[in-house]
């Protein structure tokens, strides 16, 4: 059976487990280290990757942490709701600008700047939400991309706040930490931090009831509702959630580049992190994660060695679509699941 | 996963990330140059001029900057600074370059300014004019031998008064800080001479049609002066002529209106034009024609100002580096000498800095000719050694915000 | 009142220029319901083939139907080869026509390289009349003539003939067209290839106005979809009535209220939809 559609039988309570669709009924001892071992083998590698890389390597690997935040928030939407949300770089940018803004007008701390961001971010989507959720499926698709280009707008044209089109330039790394993140290496592991929060908060939320509400949901609205679950709570809820990590990630994002213009918000950016979740796998939360590492491996090393990496990049969304339209972690899983099949 | 594969995973990954170490550096081997552009994308042909520029002048001096072979290493930024942030890590740390330069958009400007200063190493913006790169947020480490925005707006807008004898004039501009500044830079010059600005109108970007603006333009006014890029430079003219105000109202424009990018593809709606900037290819000088022609010959185009400008950074590089022996391994001694570096003679003229890192530069008024059955730049007056600061005196025109949408204000609208 | 006269005018050419942009969408997502990134690459791919004929020495006329053909051609393959298996998969549908879109900007980058273009138009479009206080362009009645031409000539296909009862019985329901009888294979292609060459004369119509050149392609693909959107899918009345609200909006909103102008376009996108999520004529 391919992930992901199997009958939701007993929507209450599901048995598919968290984060990984489908495949839970199959847990064995044996299985189950297998699953841990995976996960921390890529953790330890991380964890150990500075030296071995190129201050350049170490860059992108540090960008794609960030991304993969955004991607995996998206995830929530997109894989385990159902909605193809076009807007979600607002997400980023909000975040991003609270950043900037705070920093270099107020002086503000992390700690500060950060819940400013996540709160700033979901607000966004709280009203964002109340909007587009009244529609599904491609007018989803469009009201969301109307509201990523009226944020992007906000941030061209509100010039005393964000100084338009120019940028916020020189924001500082974080302060009010223990440690300097000035450095390369440090940020690394700031980054890395934050990845695990919140792959693991967004990890317990997909496979919380709440998680599998959303599954069915996605799965069959009207099943749902019959079965009593107010399902318009749970999709805005999933929204705002999405809207909160995404801003959790723009706050690293304006860290790290010291940066923030309105280009951090374009329609192009929505569109990259939906290939992102595609690429790597909706509904997975790690596909989305490993998506987000291709993609910008893919925008800045393939840039380096040749000038026609769009028509590459081209290619990769039709691949993936083509070859693989649950992703690399659902192609893996397949291969994997037909190779225990032939065992037998 | 058995210990053999661990180990060949890690084996790989190691070997992929050294990739991207670069060896190291002998001493005096190839002066590396990083430049930065848009090279794919809406900007990607502006990128390559830029870079058609600076490899021109190269082959032309035997790809050599003082005495030693010159490496160029050109990264797309794709007009985002994220990416362009990326590249220069790469150019610096992996590529190990002594110099950069480059750069198109002010906000990819505004991004790169910081972590130059931060790496210490000398950047030449060459087209990046946004105003306050020299003014009120300089930065030490970058040389901006091109241009600000309002530079040739200054001169222009008393010579549009005490030339042309315009004294009303509506404004139209795209809406960004570009746009602010060209216009702002006119409307200061222009109401000091007692012009009066008594419209200012702003099109958003990517406008792809006028209409709403050209059909509110008071018809009272003595001329429409409007600052267009790229793609709008391409629409304008043609619908202002066909709303009838061609006519009319005589078309001023900022340098990008009608500069060489868009000139070969406008027809008779543009010819007229006039407008004011640091370059064109009519230039009557023998540098300037030698390098038309060469840039011709070599990229079957007329060169716009991004390739001279470009061109001249070559110049630029080798006499800093000249000056000092070929050393640029030194940052700070070659930082120095960059900001040094006079150029009587380049195709747009004489050049050097001001003590704020802008040049100081001929500004040409030029106006659309035809000639030969193509249209030109036609320089109808040269105001020399013109400074970012104009007339005014640096602390003074400093203690003004920067130009934007609402400053100057528009008294007389 | 020379404003009122002035801005509807300004207002209705738009909405022609925007009905030539969003025509060819409104009947591939209009009614095929197929998300297509690709349809800003058909305008800007006919927009280049356009020039390419008349830098030949060919004809005005000839270059706008070469254009329409070859990417009628280009629609084709790309639909027969990857969109028709994708139908009801929104996500699949913008990724893949996203991959597209940026294959032929690079593409295009390479065969006409990046500088920009407007179509030379012929001498009998230039130019403008002026009667009174007004003074109205030539090509902007042009493009409305077009627009019109094209709308009336969707309708009556669409509306009138067999095939386009063919065309609507198969977007509306593959099934029981198929069980009629219809060869709904080819009919779906008809259908996807004739909006790519609608995108493509676009492309040349519109490019003597807006201009060719890289970006083209990005700028004109919101647009076309606020404009199907606000009109309401599945419906080329929807389409028609769309451009010409938003051509309106736009135009009074940016004369009335210059501060707002880079929102007179998606906020009352996003508000219609708000209020109507299957915009203004659409059926869900």
């Amino acid at each position: 059976m391919t992930p992901g559609t199997e009958p939701m039988i007993g929507a209450v309570g599901g048995a598919s487990g968290g984060g990984a669709r489908g495949g839970a009924a199959l847990l064995r001892p044996r299985t189950m280290g297998y699953a841990l071992l995976v996960p921390g083998l890529v953790l330890a590698a991380l964890l150990v990757a500075p030296p071995f890389l190129s201050g350049f390597l170490l860059t992108l690997l540090t960008q794609a942490l960030i991304y993969a935040i955004l991607a995996m928030s998206l995830d929530i939407v997109l894989g385990y709701t159902g909605l193809a949300s076009l807007g979600h770089a607002a997400y980023l940018g909000l975040g991003a600008y609270a950043v900037a803004i705070l920093t270099t007008r107020h002086g503000a701390g992390f700690w500060v700047t950060l819940v400013a961001g996540i709160l700033l971010a979901a607000a966004a989507a709280a009203v964002f939400g109340l909007v587009a959720l009244r529609a599904t499926g491609v007018y989803f698709l469009m009201i969301t991309m109307a509201l990523g280009m009226v944020a992007w707008g906000l941030a061209h044209r509100w010039v005393s706040l964000t100084q338009g089109d120019n940028g916020i330039s020189s924001v500082p790394r974080p302060t009010g930490l223990p440690v300097s993140l000035a450095g390369a290496v440090p940020f690394y592991y700031f980054a890395l931090i934050a990845f695990v929060l919140a792959f693991w908060f967004l990890r317990t939320v997909v496979r919380s009831p709440f998680g599998r509400t959303l599954v069915g949901i996605r799965e069959s609205e009207s099943r749902m509702r019959t079965l009593g679950y107010h399902v318009w709570l749970h999709k805005y809820l999933g929204f705002v959630i999405a809207g909160g990590v995404g801003g959790f990630a723009g706050v690293f994002w304006g860290y790290y580049n010291g940066f923030v213009s309105p280009s951090d918000l374009e329609l192009a950016t929505s569109v990259e992190i939906l290939l992102m979740v595609a690429l790597g796998g909706r509904g997975t939360l790690v596909g989305p994660a490993i998506g987000a590492g291709i993609i910008v491996l893919l925008k800045n090393l393939v840039s380096v060695y040749t000038q026609r990496w769009l028509l590459i990049l081209g290619a990769v969304y039709i691949g993936t679509i083509v070859y693989a339209p649950e992703g690399i972690v659902g192609a893996v899983r397949e291969w994997h699941a037909s190779t225990r099949r032939n065992r037998t | 996963m058995s210990t053999r594969r661990i180990a060949a995973l890690l084996i790989a990954v190691a070997v992929i990330s050294m990739g991207g170490i670069a060896p190291a550096e002998a001493q005096k081997g190839p002066i590396k140059v990083g430049f930065l552009a848009p090279m794919t994308g809406g900007a990607a042909q502006v990128g390559k001029d830029m870079v058609n520029g600076l490899t021109m002048w190269l082959e032309e001096n035997g790809n050599q900057i003082a005495g030693r072979k010159v490496e160029v290493i050109v990264e797309d930024t794709q007009g985002q600074p994220n990416i362009a942030l990326t590249k220069l890590r790469k150019l610096v740390e992996s590529d190990k370059v002594h110099v950069l330069a480059g750069g198109l958009f002010a906000h990819v400007g505004y991004a790169l300014a910081p972590k130059v200063d931060e790496y210490k190493i000398p950047m030449l913006y060459p087209v990046m004019a946004a105003d306050d790169l020299t003014q009120r947020k300089p930065a030490k480490w970058v040389v901006r031998n091109g241009w600000t925005s309002s530079q040739p707006s200054h001169p222009f807008g008393e010579w549009v008064v005490k030339t042309l004898g315009y004294k009303r004039v509506v404004t139209i501009g795209i809406d960004y800080a570009f746009g602010w500044e060209v216009v702002g830079g006119f409307q200061k010059t222009f109401e000091e001479a007692g012009g009066q600005v008594i419209q200012k109108l702003w099109a958003p970007l990517g406008t792809t049609d006028f209409a709403p603006y050209l059909s509110q333009i008071r018809k009272d006014a003595d001329a429409v002066f409007a600052l267009m890029v790229a793609a709008s430079s391409l629409r304008f003219p043609k619908q202002y002529q066909d709303a009838g105000l061609k006519a009319k109202l005589p078309l001023l424009g900022g340098g990008t209106t009608f500069d060489e990018f868009v000139l070969p593809s406008l027809g008779d709606e543009a010819i007229g034009g006039i407008s004011p900037l640091i370059y064109s290819a009519a230039i009557d000088t023998p540098a300037n024609k030698r390098f038309v022609k060469e840039y011709r010959a070599k990229y079957g185009k007329v060169p716009s100002y991004y390739s001279e400008v470009c061109y001249t950074t070559g110049r630029w590089i080798n006499e800093a580096a000249k000056a000092i022996g070929g050393d640029v391994e030194d940052r700070e001694r070659f930082l120095a000498a960059l900001g040094k570096v006079e150029i009587p003679d380049a195709p747009r003229g004489p050049v050097k800095l001001d003590a704020y890192g802008n040049p100081i530069q001929n500004i040409y008024i030029r106006k659309v000719e035809r000639k030969d059955g193509e249209l030109w730049n036609t320089v109808i007056h040269t105001y020399p050694a013109v400074s970012q600061f104009w007339k005014y005196k640096p602390d003074e025109f400093l203690k003004q915000p920067v130009y934007d949408r609402n400053y100057p204000a528009c008294k007389y609208c | 009142m020379e404003f009122l006269v002035n801005q509807t005018f300004n207002g209705v050419t738009y909405g022609a220029l925007l009905f030539l942009l969003a025509g060819g969408l409104s009947l591939i997502f209009g009614m095929m319901r197929i998300v297509n990134m690709t349809h800003g690459s058909y305008y800007l791919l006919g927009g280049y083939v356009a020039l390419t004929v008349m830098w030949g020495g060919g004809h005005y006329l000839l270059a706008v139907v070469v254009g329409a053909l070859v990417i009628a051609l280009i629609g084709i393959v790309e639909w027969n080869s990857f969109l028709k298996r994708l139908s009801g998969q929104e996500l699949g549908q913008v990724l893949t026509t996203m991959g597209f879109a940026l294959i032929f900007q690079d593409l295009a980058l390479m065969i006409w390289g990046g500088d920009p273009y407007i179509i030379p138009i012929p001498a009998m479009l230039s130019g403008s009349v002026s009667t009174g206080p007004f003074t109205f362009p030539i090509y902007r009645i042009f493009m409305v003539a077009v627009a019109a031409f094209i709308a009336s000539v969707l309708w009556l296909v669409l509306e009138r003939t067999r095939i386009g009862a063919m065309m609507r019985a198969t977007v509306d329901d593959p099934e029981m067209a198929r069980g009629v009888g219809i060869n709904v294979f080819l009919i779906s292609m008809a259908v996807f290839s004739l909006g790519a060459s609608l995108a493509a004369l676009a492309g040349v119509v519109a490019g003597g106005f807006v201009g060719v050149y890289p970006g083209a392609d990005f700028e004109i693909l919101p647009y076309a979809f606020v404009v199907v959107i606000v009109g309401g899918m599945g419906s080329l009345k929807g389409a028609l009535i769309g451009s010409l609200m938003v051509g309106l909006l736009d135009n009074f909103g940016k004369a009335l209220f210059p501060e707002l102008s880079y929102f007179t376009l998606f906020a009352p996108m996003a508000a219609i939809l708000a209020v109507r999520p299957t915009g203004l004529f659409g059926r869900a």
